[in-house]
């Protein structure tokens, strides 16, 4: 099967999930509950959207410096995103994944994707992210069979 | 793309070190492959923002370094604190936070940290110089240390400071290198009137615009007719770091590194060009009040830390007046300022006006604010753009002297301003 697009590794994992989508950039400090995994800045889109578990597109973080420990909390609380797709390589994101490793060894797998092909990409497909960095969209009774 | 480290770097990354270095260095290096960085550089002062307790991974994190031998390379102070160590007892904070923001407090003095604990750095004896390679954390601080000061970092997220401190290496990228630090769009001021560039408030609302419209970007305003004080410097780009993802910002004419605009553009042409007139002011001041009617419960003023020259400000406003019982007036600054205002004999104008003060902390990352406190008035555009979500309280952005009068009053009152008519 052919993948539906290529992302650059930024830490590697494999993983399959419901994205959820937008092109508005978010702080997680303020912005991501990280003892529930809900957004939370208000003046955000995906404002009472639930993060946790699912494959979080947003282009970059932005505001505080606090966003990386944010992240890395909800890995502890079990709370994180399953994986993270931005388009560019977000820092403040990598950060949070590596010390994640280090600590618990549990990284988020994060790609950073052509900007074109982050606007494929919509709230509610389920996709497979690959070590490589492919992206499969999987039709939802296929994912049901996991 | 290959890492190319040093003797020294490799010692450290395998266990030349105690192994918090080893760690710390394991984690400098990732960040430096996952940037693209060619090299390690260089530093020689810190400003830490993990010291803030956030939860129980940062305080394993730090707690881990501690026990594995991490001591700091450089000069390092401290951002917030997760409290006010001497006063939180007079507010509702929770003890079992306290009891792990205080480990967590400990955890960074013990890798030799100095406890300055404030957002506001560069208004101590930290500031660092001209040029200077630094490891920042803090957005508003970032903002300004590049900007006003001109020392060159990076955006320092929490944890990735400290290892920056423990090893005194930082991945060669970003702003720490001059190719990086040109102005990328251009914020022309058009027709705004100098009474309004004179008022306090214009500079948390054009932070605002700067950040919207810069994003991560640096932008380059050009068109100011007056010199702006170095406090307004700091409430500009702490509203540009919060609304955008601003870490650097150029002033054509004020700021060290704009002596003009070519220069600033470093002989390119800017990716794009945005007026501001007095109607974009006045339309994006008004959005950032998330509250309505007149109901107010505190004023918050001191974010970023309030500084002496601020103190001395609000003394000359509050003279002989006394808040409303109804409400509340908190000045948050740090312990270091509160000593050169007790020096300068500022805190009995407050006390006799009915202000609090409270020290180390902020409101925004310390759970201080009782329950009955629902609206705010502030003259920061950070706090006015950080409030709603993370405290689940509404604001108003006035200025100083709105804060004072409707303290007073114990109603929000408008000035009759070019910003309210």
């Amino acid at each position: 099967m052919e993948p539906m697009m290529v992302g650059r590794v930024v830490v590697a994992g494999e993983v399959r999930g419901h994205v959820l989508v937008s092109l508005e950039p978010i702080s997680f400090w303020g912005g991501y509950d990280q003892a529930t995994g809900e957004i939370i800045d208000r003046r955000h889109p995906l404002t009472g959207q639930m993060a946790a578990g699912k494959i979080l597109a947003i282009p970059y973080t932005r505001g505080s410096s606090t966003t990386t420990a944010v992240l890395l909390e909800s890995v502890k609380e079990g709370k994180s995103p399953a994986a993270i797709l931005t388009s560019g390589v977000d820092r403040f994101l990598a950060l949070a994944s590596i010390v994640a490793d280090e600590m618990y060894a549990r990284p988020i797998p994060i790609l950073a994707l052509e900007p074109g092909d982050f606007l494929k990409l919509h709230s509610g497909q389920v996709l497979r992210i690959t070590l490589d960095g492919r992206i499969f969209f999987v039709d939802a009774d296929d994912h049901l069979k996991d | 793309l290959t890492l190319d480290l040093t003797r020294e770097d490799r010692n450290m990354l395998e266990g030349g070190y105690d192994p918090g270095v080893a760690m710390a260095m394991s984690i400098i290096t990732r960040m430096a492959e996952v940037s693209g960085a060619a090299c390690l550089i260089d530093i020689s002062a810190a400003h830490i923002d993990s010291a803030l307790f956030m939860g129980d991974a940062t305080l394993e994190f730090a707690e881990r370094l501690v026990e594995l031998g991490a001591k700091v390379r450089v000069p390092t102070s401290l951002n917030v604190s997760g409290l006010d160590e001497a006063g939180w007892r007079e507010w509702p904070v929770p003890e079992a936070y306290a009891e792990k923001a205080l480990r967590q407090m400990a955890a960074y003095q013990r890798m030799g940290c100095t406890p300055t604990w404030t957002c506001a750095p560069y208004q101590t004896e930290f500031r660092p110089q001209f040029g200077q390679q630094i490891a920042w954390g803090e957005s508003n601080a970032i903002a300004f240390v590049n900007s006003v000061v001109g020392a060159r970092t990076e955006r320092y997220p929490d944890l990735l400071d400290i290892c920056a401190a423990i090893t005194g290496r930082v991945p060669a990228i970003g702003l720490h290198l001059l190719e990086n630090r040109r102005g990328q769009i251009l914020l022309r001021l058009e027709h705004v009137p100098r009474s309004m560039q004179d008022s306090s408030i214009f500079y948390p609302v054009l932070g605002t615009i700067m950040g919207r419209a810069a994003g991560e970007r640096v932008p380059v305003v050009d068109g100011l007719d007056i010199t702006p004080n170095e406090d307004q410097l700091k409430a500009l780009g702490a509203a540009a770091a919060s609304a955008g993802g601003v870490a650097l910002y150029h002033l054509v004419g004020l700021t060290p590194e704009a002596p003009s605009l070519q220069a600033v553009f470093q002989g390119l042409l800017p990716e794009e060009e945005v007026k501001i007139n007095e109607d974009l002011l006045v339309t994006t001041y008004r959005g950032l009040s998330s509250a309505s009617g007149n109901r107010l419960d505190m004023v918050a003023v001191g974010c970023p830390h309030f500084s002496l020259a601020e103190f001395q400000q609000l003394v000359s406003i509050i003279k002989g007046k006394r808040r409303h019982p109804d409400v509340q007036f908190l000045v948050t600054t740090n312990r270091f300022m509160v000593g050169k205002a007790w020096e300068a004999g500022y805190l009995d104008a407050l006390h006799e006006f009915g202000a609090r003060v409270s020290l180390d902390a902020c409101i925004l990352t310390s759970p201080m604010l009782p329950p009955e406190i629902q609206v705010i008035l502030t003259n920061s555009g950070k706090y006015t753009y950080y409030t709603p979500g993370l405290l689940n309280r509404q604001v108003f952005l006035g200025s100083l002297e709105e804060c004072v009068d409707s303290a007073v009053e114990g109603r929000l009152v408008r000035e009759d301003s070019v910003w309210n008519r």
